[in-house]
């Protein structure tokens, strides 16, 4: 029976090896019905990138708290743009201060979360917002 | 569809990954784009991974893509990991193990969930190798979930299979048992350096040289029990997984030189026809069935022990072969 089912990236970009939040909504995702690809810490936005794009995927979360957030998320944007995958839904979350969201939102990131986001705020945001591939 | 398929003969990833996608989610005309490929394929060497969770599949993977890309031949990979039972959510972690990879063009790793699929793969398995196939990837790694005894549908689509096996999982009588530790072409024990590693092997070894001669399946091929060193000694463990390739590869050299290989590849077709079969039969059965509301009924009466399953499977088997068979003779005039 045809079901389309939302697949999700979630990445850590950079030189951050604080992935618990990441592994908190890892498992959220699993249990909100979607399938999650976790690729651990230390990635480059090249290879996130590229995962995204082997992995068909419909959305990239990527997490970062080690500050760098304004050059890496945007990065992953940008080479999932060159890469013809502009339909692919990126957000980010983080140690993330409040005056660089906009500055993210205008480089192609769909959605910030801040820490203390409730897990089903997130959930609902992606069934709101990411529609899997036809 | 027939679009889809043409761009990924042309070695579109992005096409070759929604093509998998389409399998996974079962839709419709999917079997189009398979029909457009399926000539190209039948290149690979398809390699099966299989062990218990936490054996360490995703690492060997790792390295033994490295192992082949360091003699300039291309690697697919299909991860396979769990759907849950109860949200068909699934948490694909595999690919965790493999990042090095990640930008190498050589490599194309894909991570499926099982989607229900009891076999230690997931359906789309299949099919996913013939799209690797098409991309002219020259080894196709599967992984298969972490299985536990019986789940060992892998031997209908890999060539060449290794059971990852590490100390501490039971005594001797568990390498005696039918099903995983059966179907293995060569053994790998992970984890070498863990006490247990060399009664292990030895339990193996013993196993091993009381199954020589499987009936139709090994003809002769030694089965060899690999010891792989712990990750920790870096060295050590790509020596050990250099050694591993070098004997898949006489494995494979061994299925070609005794014409091995097409019992394997007609074990596969046939695995795939039934596939398609349920597909083409079951599948719109039971999609009316679900749509009409008479799955539901069914489920009623058969709960009420007002009839059983049997007697309405009867029913229905004659049912539609009835409304085939007319259909048929209305084709036919």
């Amino acid at each position: 029976m045809a079901q389309r089912r939302i697949r999700i990236l979630l990445a850590k970009p950079g030189l951050d090896g604080h992935d618990r939040g990441a592994r908190v909504l890892a498992r959220s995702f699993r249990d909100a019905g979607f399938e999650v690809i976790y690729t651990g810490c230390h990635q480059t936005p090249e290879q996130i990138a590229a995962t995204a794009l082997q992995e068909d995927v419909d959305m990239v979360g990527l997490s970062c708290l080690s500050g760098a957030h304004n050059y890496l998320y945007p990065q992953v944007a940008k080479l999932l743009r060159d890469g013809g995958a502009d339909d692919i839904v990126v957000v980010g979350g983080g140690i993330i201060p409040d005056k660089d969201i906009p500055t993210l939102k205008e480089a192609g990131i769909k959605e910030v979360f801040l820490p203390g986001a409730p897990l089903e705020v997130i959930n609902d945001w992606i069934r709101a917002n990411v529609t899997p591939k036809e | 569809m027939k679009e889809l398929g043409k761009r990924v003969l042309a070695g579109d990833i992005r096409a070759a990954s929604r093509l998998i996608r389409n399998l996974e989610d079962q839709i419709t005309d999917t079997y189009i784009a398979i029909q457009e490929i399926f000539k190209e394929t039948g290149k690979s060497h398809v390699i099966g991974i299989t062990g218990a969770p936490g054996a360490g599949k995703s690492t060997l993977t790792d390295e033994l893509i490295q192992a082949y890309r360091s003699q300039g031949k291309t690697v697919g990979v299909l991860a396979v990991d769990p759907t849950s039972p109860f949200t068909g959510g699934a948490l694909l972690g595999d690919r965790i193990r493999m990042l090095r990879h990640a930008e190498d063009p050589g490599v194309f790793v894909r991570s499926l969930a099982t989607r229900g699929a009891m076999g230690g793969i997931s359906k789309a398995v299949g099919e996913g190798i013939h799209v690797m196939d098409v991309l002219g990837k020259d080894r196709i790694i599967v992984e298969t979930v972490g299985v536990g005894q019986q789940e060992v549908e892998i031997i209908n689509h890999a060539h060449t299979v290794i059971v990852v096996l590490v100390p501490g999982m039971g005594d001797e009588i568990q390498a005696l048992k039918a099903g995983l530790m059966e179907i293995a072409d060569i053994f790998v024990i992970n984890k070498a350096d863990r006490e247990g590693a060399g009664k292990l092997y030895k339990e193996t070894m013993n196993m091993v040289q009381m199954s020589r001669d499987r009936a139709g399946v090994s003809k002769g091929w030694q089965i060899p029990v690999l010891l792989v060193e712990s990750v920790m000694e870096p060295h050590k463990f790509a020596e050990s997984v250099e050694k591993l390739r070098d004997k898949i590869e006489e494995h494979y050299q061994f299925l070609v030189d005794n014409d091995l290989i097409s019992e394997r590849m007609r074990r596969k077709t046939a695995a795939e026809i039934q596939e398609a079969l349920w597909g083409a039969i079951m599948c719109p059965i039971l999609n009316e069935m679900e749509a009409s509301g008479e799955m539901k009924r069914m489920i009623d009466r058969c709960l009420l022990k007002d009839t059983d399953p049997y007697t309405l499977a009867d029913e229905i088997a004659l049912r539609y072969m009835k409304e085939g068979l007319a259909k048929d003779i209305c084709a036919d005039s």
